[in-house]
C-alpha cells in the first residue's frame, strides 16, 4: 500500500473534526448546567428540560414544525423521485433542458431569494399564509435534494432489468412497483430524511412563508436567539442535535447492512 | 410557460405514464419555482404604495387590452435606480462578494487539507470519517450558529480559555465582529468543501502516483502534478457550492456579525420585515440573482457532467 497518513494528515483530520464538533459537545453539556448564567458551570442538572416541557410556545412550535416536516419530505420524495425518473429513465424530451435547471437551481439559490419569491406568490394569489404554504415551499425546497440522491441511485444501475421485466410481459407500472422500487428504496429512504432535516432546520423561508399561526421550531429559536443565550435554547438544541444524530446513524447502519446482503449486486450505498 | 409545449411535443411512443412522470414535477416547479420569480421581477417594477400588500397591483387581464397597457404603463426602473445610487445597497452587495471571497478561500485552505487526509485513511475509517463530516450538516444551521455564540460572547469560553492561559489581559469582542462571522460562515459550510473535493479525490487512480513516483517524483510533486489538477473538478465544485449560498447569507450575519456593514442578505430582509418596501426587497433579489447567475450556471452545468458521467 502506497496509502500511508503522514503526520500532517493526521493533524488536519484532528483540528478538522475538533473544530466541527467542539462547539456542539461545549452546546450539550451546557444544556445541562445548573446554573441560570449560561457562563458559570453550576453542576449537572435537568432543569431546562423541565423548563421546555412547560414551554408551551416552543411546544406548539416544534409540533408545526414536525408535521411541516413530514407532509413536506413525503410530498418532496413523490415529486423529487418523479424527477428523477424523468431526468434518467426517459432519454430526452423537449423541455429538458430547463427542467434539469429547476431541479438543480434550488440547491444553490439563495434562500432569501427563494422565500421572498414563494412569499409574493402567495400573495399575488392571496392564500393566507401558515401551515400549508409553508408545506408547499418546504416541498419545493427540498424535492431537489430528493432528486439528486435518486438519480445517482438509479443511474448506479444500469436498465437492463427493467427492460428485462418489461421483455416479459410486465408493464410499466408493475416493472416500477415490483423491479425499480425495491432497487432504489434506499435512496428513497435517504432522500425522505435529508427533505425531512431540511425543513426542520429551515429558518429564512419559514419566515417568509409561513404566517403568524404557524410558527415553526427554528423561528420561535431565533426570535429568543436575538435576545440572548439561554439555557433553555441550550436544551432544546440538544433534544434537535441527538434527534438528528440518532437518525443519520441509523439510517447509515440500514444502508451498511444493506450493503453486506446485497454485497456484489452493484447497488448503490444509500 | 414551457412547461404545456413538453406535453404537445413527446416522442409518438409515450405513454400517460411517461408522460405523467414529466409533467407533475414540471408543473410544480414552473408554479412554485419559476412562477415565483416572474412575480418578483414584476414586483421589483411597481411603485411602492402604502397598501396592504404594500405594491401597486399585478396584471389585470380581466380589463382586456386596457389593462396590459396600463400594467406596462405602471412598469418603472426607480427600484433599480434606487439601489444603483443610494450607497447602501451598492455598499452591501460589495460586502457579501467581499465576505463570500474570502470565507470562500478559508474554506479552500482548512476544507482541502481534511479531504485530502481522509482519503490517507484505510477504507473502513473513511466511511466513518465521512459520516462524522457529514452529520453536522444535518443538524441546523441556526444551531450551529448559536452554538458559536454560546462560545465567543463577552464572557464566554473562548474568551474564559485566553483569560486563563494569560494570552490576553482582557476579553476580546468577537460577537458582532467580522472574526466572529469568519468563524460562523466557515464552519457552517465546511462540508460543503469538504465532500465534493473527497468525491473526486476518493476516485483518483493510485496507480498514477506510484508511476509518477516510478518516475523520480517526490511526493509533493506528485501532489502537485498529478493528485492537484485532478482534483480541480472537486475544488470548483465546493467553491460554488460554498461561494454561492454565502453571497445571499442571512443567518450568521444577523447574529453573529456587526449590523453596522449589513450583507444583501441582512438589506433584503430589513426592507422586506421592517420597512415593508416590497418593491425594493424584489429589486435586490432580481439584482442579487443576475449577480449570481454565472456561478449557478457554472455549477449547474459541473452537476450536470457529474451525474453524466456517473457516482
Amino acid at each position: 500500500m502506497h496509502k500511508r497518513a503522514s503526520l500532517f494528515c493526521l493533524a488536519s483530520l484532528g483540528f478538522g473534526l475538533a473544530f466541527l464538533y467542539l462547539p456542539m459537545v461545549i452546546l450539550v453539556i451546557y444544556s445541562f448546567n445548573a446554573s441560570r448564567l449560561v457562563t458559570v458551570w453550576g453542576g449537572w442538572s435537568t432543569r431546562w428540560y423541565a423548563e421546555l416541557l412547560r414551554d408551551e410556545a416552543m411546544l406548539d412550535a416544534a409540533w408545526t414544525s414536525l408535521r411541516v416536516a413530514l407532509l413536506s419530505a413525503g410530498a418532496a420524495t413523490v415529486l423529487g423521485t418523479l424527477a428523477a425518473l424523468a431526468l434518467t429513465r426517459i432519454g430526452r424530451f423537449r423541455g429538458r433542458l430547463p427542467f434539469s435547471a429547476m431541479v438543480y437551481a434550488p440547491l444553490v439559490m439563495p434562500e432569501v431569494i427563494t422565500g421572498l419569491s414563494l412569499l409574493l406568490l402567495f400573495v399575488a394569489a392571496d392564500i393566507d399564509r401558515g401551515f400549508w404554504t409553508l408545506s408547499v415551499a418546504h416541498t419545493t425546497l427540498t424535492m431537489c435534494f430528493v432528486t439528486i440522491i435518486v438519480q445517482a441511485s438509479l443511474i448506479g444501475f444500469d436498465g437492463s432489468l427493467e427492460e428485462a421485466a418489461m421483455d416479459l410481459g410486465c408493464p410499466p407500472l408493475r416493472t416500477f412497483l415490483t423491479v425499480t422500487l425495491p432497487l432504489i428504496a434506499p435512496a428513497l429512504a435517504s432522500g425522505f430524511m435529508l427533505a425531512f432535516a431540511l425543513s426542520l432546520d429551515d429558518l429564512v423561508i419559514a419566515s417568509f412563508t409561513s404566517g403568524p399561526g404557524a410558527t415553526t421550531l427554528p423561528i420561535q429559536i431565533y426570535s429568543q436567539v436575538r435576545l440572548g443565550v439561554k439555557p433553555e435554547i441550550n436544551a432544546i438544541c440538544t433534544i434537535m442535535i441527538a434527534v438528528v444524530a440518532a437518525a443519520v446513524i441509523a439510517a447509515s447502519l440500514i444502508a451498511k447492512w444493506r450493503d453486506l446482503r446485497s454485497a456484489g449486486t452493484g447497488l448503490p450505498a444509500a | 410557460m414551457s412547461a404545456s409545449s413538453t406535453d404537445s411535443s413527446v416522442t409518438p411512443a409515450r405513454s400517460l405514464g411517461q408522460r405523467l412522470v414529466i409533467l407533475v414535477p414540471y408543473l410544480w416547479l414552473a408554479a412554485f419555482f419559476l412562477l415565483p420569480f416572474g412575480i418578483v421581477l414584476k414586483i421589483s417594477l411597481s411603485e411602492t404604495a402604502l397598501a396592504q400588500p404594500p405594491y401597486v397591483p399585478l396584471l389585470d387581464l380581466s380589463a382586456g387590452w386596457d389593462g396590459i397597457k396600463a400594467f406596462l404603463g405602471g412598469l418603472s426602473l426607480d427600484r433599480y435606480g434606487l439601489i444603483f445610487s443610494d450607497s447602501l445597497y451598492l455598499s452591501s452587495y460589495l460586502r457579501s462578494l467581499e465576505v463570500a471571497t474570502l470565507s470562500t478561500l478559508m474554506l479552500l485552505a482548512i476544507g482541502y487539507p481534511i479531504a485530502y487526509a481522509v482519503t490517507r485513511m484505510p477504507a473502513r475509517t473513511q466511511g466513518v470519517l465521512v459520516l462524522l463530516i457529514v452529520l453536522p450538516f444535518w443538524t441546523s444551521f441556526l444551531i450551529r450558529v448559536y452554538a458559536w455564540i454560546n462560545i465567543l460572547q463577552h464572557d464566554g469560553l473562548l474568551n474564559q480559555a485566553l483569560l486563563a492561559l494569560g494570552l490576553v489581559s482582557e476579553p476580546i469582542a468577537f460577537l458582532a465582529t467580522d472574526k466572529a462571522l469568519y468563524i460562523g460562515l466557515v464552519y457552517s459550510y465546511l462540508p460543503f468543501m469538504v465532500l465534493p473535493i473527497y468525491a473526486t479525490l476518493v476516485k483518483l487512480d493510485d496507480t498514477l502516483l506510484e508511476a509518477a513516483a516510478d518516475l523520480g517524483c517526490r511526493r509533493w510533486q506528485a501532489f502537485w502534478w498529478v493528485t492537484l489538477p485532478l482534483s480541480l473538478p472537486g475544488v470548483a465544485a465546493g467553491v460554488l457550492l460554498c461561494f454561492i449560498p454565502i453571497v445571499g447569507e442571512f443567518v450568521a450575519p444577523d447574529l453573529l456579525g456587526g449590523s453596522v456593514d449589513p450583507m444583501v442578505g441582512q438589506t433584503l430582509w430589513t426592507e422586506f420585515f421592517a420597512n415593508k418596501d416590497w418593491p425594493v426587497a424584489s429589486a435586490i433579489a432580481v439584482t442579487l440573482l443576475l449577480l449570481l447567475g454565472g456561478p449557478i450556471l457554472i455549477y449547474q452545468h459541473l452537476q450536470a457532467r457529474n451525474l453524466r458521467v456517473g457516482p
